[in-house]
């Protein structure tokens, strides 16, 4: 006799397994959660798992013993004689922990998928990256060393995985900066990628996944913007008082701004400086230009030669940026123009009395440049990386290089908002498949100020 | 009428110990358990109806006797046992033997995938049941399942006096079960609970579980069970099963009684 079952009696019955959380429901291929403080395994259960309570018994173990679980796939036996299979991600707060929860479901059936641990090969030569190397993506990422699962410390797309083994660590590294003998993860096993999570809270960024938007209304977007920043800035506030150790990880603790100069032409200066001098931003990557055209407004009243007040060409306004310049060279640095109270107002004095983290990066076409400006562009992305960790939320503001050269130094899980007038770059950078990135059609000046509005400024 | 598989116990013994029931010390009568095991023929095939298959015993395997370990068998198809103790694994190749000169389809488990045959595996016409944890492994059902095309519920069993499902299961020709709950984990119990409704589920005692009252070997209304258990002899009696109480004690000094003794051959 065939019995056939209702998909109704086996969702029930599955919801009926739960005792402190709800499974998810059997779907196609939920996406596994990632998240970096926990260890993951991945098993399978096949059979008659669902009459006998076998399902319902692993799943209660993985929880009676402090894990959790994510059903990554179920299917369910049509008829009796049909059997179900569920795939189920085993979490748990540490390896040892995970351990013992496998050990204590595989009597039940629970079979840990064929895992094995990742191919490492030397690096040929300085510089030179085995051949079959493994190329990062900006995803959480693991590799298996030694039957363990292990995170990818740095994660950033484009690089390789170099690993130590004594004591064992995993690490993203620049094609450029390897050497010779490093070991390098190759080819794709033991290595495996997690899709993001979707971010907890309810807001633009949970929203508007990897959005372009040039229709949709831009305050309520902005609005959230600013909600992030201050939850940000509390963060970091907590991390002064009691540590790194007594803030959350999750929403970071530094707002990393990127911008060009045109900020300066359309007239954001003053709503920026505010920003940075109101502490609501922490690192500031740009290049000479932004700098230079920031302080030759303070200097001269002009960006690029034309008068931000008058809105025409300033009698040889051409040799303003030029002659900025060669005074904070004559100064030393900027910080020493600053200081030395050459500049007075802007972008820059803020961020050097605020002591803004600043990468300045060259390019081929610069003027000058300034002191500080990095001109090799692989000093230039270390200094960028190094100023990453903690950035829970970056600002790509009206620079098409710099966003893009950001964006691709940046972990999948960091909150992006790009604004641009030109909606290729907003659109390029959505491109990198983050759930959290908004782009923003608008004028730089317009966003800058309504930002710094949202955040109390009364300009 | 019912085919089954036995063997005289005449290497019968405890030369080992692998289960909570076996004493070395604790010495088979020859004589006795011979004389039993003749009673209990006699009763399954003069009573009950059976017709019986008598395998050749072998020295130095003393549990060949136990046939219902031999493995399990449907439709021509026998899946010969992979015992989880090294002390019984020579027994298999003489019961593959025996099933392939009998013209079974002969088929082995992964050598580390064990089960312990009918000793695990048992059921109803539409749903078998199957233990595991103390002998059989969770994974053999599975095989044993696309083998069969039958639904097989796994049943946690969680003591080790009660190690294989016949020691404290025994499904029944009108559909009841005779079991002692104590002997599964919470999970099992409320599997069975939900597959067989109050009514026929005959819940045997402790005191009649321990003298092995579910390892009975149920043939059409004949119930053939240890003696020594009287409240379920007498409730085989209320449901309109005829039961034949045989006194097997040498067999339980080595943790079996009726039904370790018979393999249903079908």
């Amino acid at each position: 006799m065939l019995v056939v079952y209702h998909p109704s009696q086996v969702l029930a019955k599955i919801n009926s397994l739960q005792v402190d959380q709800p499974t998810p429901a059997p779907g196609p291929n939920p996406p596994r959660v990632y998240n970096k403080t926990m260890a993951t395994e991945t098993v399978t259960l096949e059979g008659h798992v669902i009459d006998s309570l076998i399902l319902a018994k692993v799943l209660d173990t993985i929880l009676q013993r402090s894990g959790t679980f994510t059903i990554e796939e179920m299917h369910v036996g049509a008829t009796r004689e049909d059997a179900s299979t569920a795939t189920i991600a085993v979490h748990a707060d540490s390896p040892q922990r995970l351990a013992a929860i496998l050990h204590a479901i595989q009597p039940h059936g629970a079979m840990v998928e064929h895992a094995v641990d990742c191919t490492v090969e030397p690096a040929p030569k300085d510089g030179v990256l085995p051949d079959a190397f493994y190329a990062t993506s900006h995803l959480p990422t693991q590799i298996r060393l030694d039957h363990q699962w292990l995170d990818v410390d740095a994660i950033e797309m484009d690089l390789a995985i170099r690993v130590t083994l004594d004591p064992p660590t995993v690490r993203t590294v620049p094609m450029a900066d390897v050497k010779a003998g490093d070991l390098i993860v190759t080819g794709r096993t033991g290595v495996r990628v997690f899709p993001l999570e979707r971010p907890h809270e309810r807001d633009v960024f949970a929203f508007m996944a990897a959005d372009v938007s040039s229709e949709r209304p831009h305050p309520p977007m902005i609005a959230d913007v600013a909600k992030r920043m201050r939850m940000i800035c509390d963060n970091r506030l907590k991390a002064d008082r009691n540590g790194e150790a007594a803030c959350d990880p999750d929403p970071g603790t530094k707002v990393l701004f990127v911008g060009g100069p045109a900020i300066i032409h359309a007239g954001g200066r003053e709503a920026l400086s505010w920003l940075i001098e109101s502490g609501f931003i922490h690192v500031l990557f740009c290049g000479n230009a932004l700098a230079a055209h920031d302080v030759e407004a303070g200097l001269f009243g002009t960006s690029l030669g034309y008068g931000l007040r008058a809105g025409c060409a300033a009698p040889h306004g051409h040799e303003h940026h030029l002659r900025t310049i060669n005074r904070v060279r004559n100064a030393g640095s900027l910080a020493q123009a600053v200081e030395s109270g050459l500049i007075q107002d802007g972008v820059i004095a803020s961020c050097v009395r605020q002591q803004v983290d600043m990468v300045l990066a060259g390019s081929i076409r610069d003027d000058g440049p300034l002191p500080g400006v990095i001109t090799d562009t692989r000093q230039a992305q270390a200094a960028m990386r190094a100023a990453l960790p903690g950035v829970g939320l970056a600002l790509l503001v009206a620079t098409t290089l710099h966003a893009i050269a950001t964006g691709n130094c940046l972990p999948a899980k960091v909150p992006t908002v790009c604004v641009d007038i030109n909606p290729a770059v907003p659109t390029k950078l959505s491109d990198r498949g983050s759930f959290q990135s908004i782009g923003l059609v608008m004028d730089a000046a317009s966003f800058l100020r309504q930002l710094a509005q949202e955040l109390g400024w009364e300009g | 009428m019912a085919r089954l598989l036995v063997c005289p116990p005449d290497h019968f013994g405890i030369r080992y110990e692998i289960n909570p029931w076996m004493r070395v010390s604790n010495a088979v009568d020859k004589d006795a358990s011979l004389a039993q095991w003749r009673t209990l023929t006699r009763v399954l095939e003069q009573d009950a109806g059976a017709k019986l298959e008598r395998m050749t015993p072998v020295q130095g395997l003393p549990d060949l006797v136990f046939t219902a370990n031999a493995g399990v068998l449907h439709d021509g198809t026998a899946v010969v046992s992979r015992f989880r103790h090294p002390e019984r694994r020579g027994e298999e190749e003489h019961f593959a033997r025996w099933f392939k000169e009998h013209g079974y389809r002969v088929i082995h488990l992964d050598e580390n995938c064990y089960f312990e045959g009918a000793g695990d595996l048992l059921g109803f016409p539409d749903t078998w049941f199957a233990g595991y944890r103390q002998r059989s492994d969770v994974k053999a059902h599975r095989v044993l399942s696309d083998v069969y095309g039958k639904e097989i519920l796994p049943l946690e069993l969680v003591t080790s006096r009660f190690y294989h499902l016949d020691t404290c299961f025994c499904p029944l020709s009108n559909g009841e079960l005779l079991y002692y709950p104590p002997a599964f984990d919470a999970y099992a119990q409320a599997t069975i609970a939900d597959r067989v409704d109050e009514r026929r589920r005959l819940v045997v005692s402790h005191a009649e579980a321990t003298r092995f009252a579910c390892n009975a070997v149920c043939i059409g209304s004949h119930v053939v069970l240890p003696s020594g258990c009287p409240e379920t002899t007498a409730r085989l009696q209320d449901r309109g099963y005829t039961p034949h109480p045989l006194n097997l004690d040498q067999f339980l000094k080595s943790g079996g009684s009726a039904k370790c003794l018979t393999l249903a051959l079908d």
